[in-house]
């Protein structure tokens, strides 16, 4: 089934000179194998289409059920070089989190209701 | 206390070069002023990268503020300098030592005449220095925020410079609390709405041990909350390659971070392994690259999105009939695409108001000086309801770019004194 990744997964993002990074992290530990096969550092270059100049790095932290990610030349220059209003890429947490993937329908039982309505 | 972002350096060379008492984070004196009587009274420490360019008169200042309140026989200031390279940039590069670009490797010869300050990063090893000399505050000039928060426990641990694995928990640490209240439920996305306290937030507290383990926590009282979630997304805030988190006293793994949440706003680390620092400082230089602004005009309903496309056209075409030259024209709508871009959804086709946002950058100042002249007149001569323009024109901005770049060790060496 197709799920959104705001309902699998939170995330921050920040800068350091023009390029981004974004860290992805699992709501449930059982999502983050979902996530590392289909949150592919091609498939997010392609995810910010129009945003990325550059490649895409990725690297798992699998002790915090995360994905960090780097988004080269994705900040018009970066630092007081850039002419956005997100200079600092600070939103580019959930402009990720707009992507939907594949999952596996016994693993996604709608049952954490995404980031805002996660079970404490 | 952590004063100093990356083009802060430069506004404080600027400062210092008008007047040579200046050049240091003024902010630091007031809050000195307040919490010292219960520092000394209590015996803690204050260490901070207030220094700036210049630390000496920044801990002149403190002393000054120790006299009015009485205090002087009871504080030694420590001052931590060295760090501040940009009078011996034409000897380094005379001697081959290139300060390239990290990023673009481009050598630094490229932007020599226009650099503005050039700073090495120093980590927490001089200040323990300090703090061993007795100091109980501590200006630095340009040092690693993780420094600040890993200084102290070297010193109290008694860890030694090859603890390699301490020294990365100690590092980790101070990663989790340099942002605010980044790790205590500050621009935290999981469960937004219900961090309690937002106004009255507490800052994150490092409770340390001997072995390298510690928790985060916050004071009693305060708004927030410190759980595992929270703390992940400061883990993973302006993180790299998650293996090699490098500072000038160690390289920590951010992969072997175990975490647990060990009761009410109380989450514990351990098993953080590090391995040996390289042998160089991280250089961060900053030059001057030309001239920016940005002006903006709100549009309201009906059709606000039409109409400030329109006005952008409006704009753009009379700025290429003028033949100026930018390096870069931006335009932006907020409320329909400034943060997300071409990933936005489609906005709603009655949507209240959008407001247009186009920015220049340019090696030219009288060109973006010309454009600041182009966006009040819209009002008049453009599409219809407008509003928005109160400001007037648009400030013409200087940019100071960052060119992050690598020194060996054994080419600086920190100074300290205490007063």
């Amino acid at each position: 089934m197709k799920v959104q990744l705001l309902q699998l997964a939170h995330a921050r993002s920040g800068d350091k000179g023009d390029t981004a990074n974004i860290g992805l992290i699992a709501l449930e530990l059982a999502y983050y194998p979902t996530l590392v096969k289909e949150v592919t550092a091609a498939r997010v270059k392609k995810h910010f289409r129009g945003i990325c100049k550059g490649p895409v790095e990725r690297f798992e932290i699998p002790n915090l059920g995360a994905l960090n990610f780097l988004l080269h030349e994705s900040l018009g220059g970066g630092g007081t070089v850039s002419l956005k209003t997100d200079a600092q890429g600070k939103t580019y947490s959930t402009a990720l989190l707009r992507m939907v993937i594949e999952v596996p329908p016994a693993l996604f039982r709608k049952k954490s209701g995404g980031i805002a309505g996660r079970r404490r | 206390m952590d004063y100093l972002a990356e083009i802060t350096m430069s506004i404080l060379q600027k400062q210092k070069s008008r007047d040579p008492r200046l050049g240091y984070a003024k902010d630091f004196i007031p809050i000195v002023e307040r919490i010292l009587p219960r520092c000394v009274e209590k015996n803690i420490r204050i260490i901070a990268n207030a220094g700036g360019v210049n630390p000496q008169a920044c801990a002149e200042a403190v002393r000054a503020v120790a006299e009015k309140l009485g205090l002087s026989s009871r504080i030694k200031v420590g001052i931590v300098s060295g760090d501040d390279i940009s009078g011996r940039l034409d000897d380094f590069l005379s001697r081959g030592v290139t300060l390239e670009n990290m990023e673009t490797r481009e050598p630094l010869q490229a932007v020599r005449g226009r650099v503005q300050s050039a700073n090495v990063y120093f980590g927490a090893w001089p200040i323990v220095e300090a703090l061993k000399k007795g100091a109980n505050v501590i200006v630095t000039g340009r040092c690693t925020d993780t420094g600040l928060s890993l200084a102290p426990m070297a010193f109290e641990f008694g860890w030694e410079e090859e603890d390699w694995h301490r020294l990365a928990a100690g590092t980790v640490a101070g990663h989790t609390v340099e942002c605010g209240a980044q790790s205590t439920g500050g621009n935290s996305l999981v469960n937004w709405k219900r961090v309690p306290g937002l106004a009255n937030i507490g800052y994150p507290i490092i409770e340390a041990f001997e072995d390298g383990t510690f928790v985060i926590t916050k004071h009693k009282g305060t708004g927030g909350r410190v759980d595992v979630p929270t703390v992940k997304e400061q883990l993973v805030y302006e993180m790299g390659d998650p293996r090699s988190y490098i500072t000038p006293d160690c390289i920590a793994d951010f992969t072997t971070i175990q975490l647990r949440q060990e009761g009410k706003d109380r989450v514990r680390f351990s098993g953080i392994r590090g391995r040996p620092a390289t042998p160089f400082y991280k250089v961060s230089i900053s030059y001057s690259s030309g001239w920016k602004a940005v002006g903006t005009l709100v549009y309201g309903w009906p059709e606000a999105y039409e109409k400030a496309k329109a006005a952008d056209k409006v704009v753009r075409d009379r700025l290429r009939s003028m033949g100026l030259k930018f390096e870069e024209v931006l335009t932006e709508f907020v409320g329909v695409d400034a943060c997300h871009g071409p990933l936005s959804s489609e906005p709603p086709p009655d949507i209240a108001e959008v407001q247009f946002r186009i920015g220049v950058r340019s090696q030219i100042k009288d060109d973006v000086e010309r454009f600041t002249r182009e966006i009040v007149p819209l009002v008049l001569n453009g599409p219809p309801t407008v509003t928005g323009f109160a400001g007037g024109r648009p400030k013409v901005e200087e940019i100071v770019a960052y060119w992050p770049g690598l020194i060996l060790k054994s080419e600086v060496v920190p100074v300290i004194e205490v007063l």
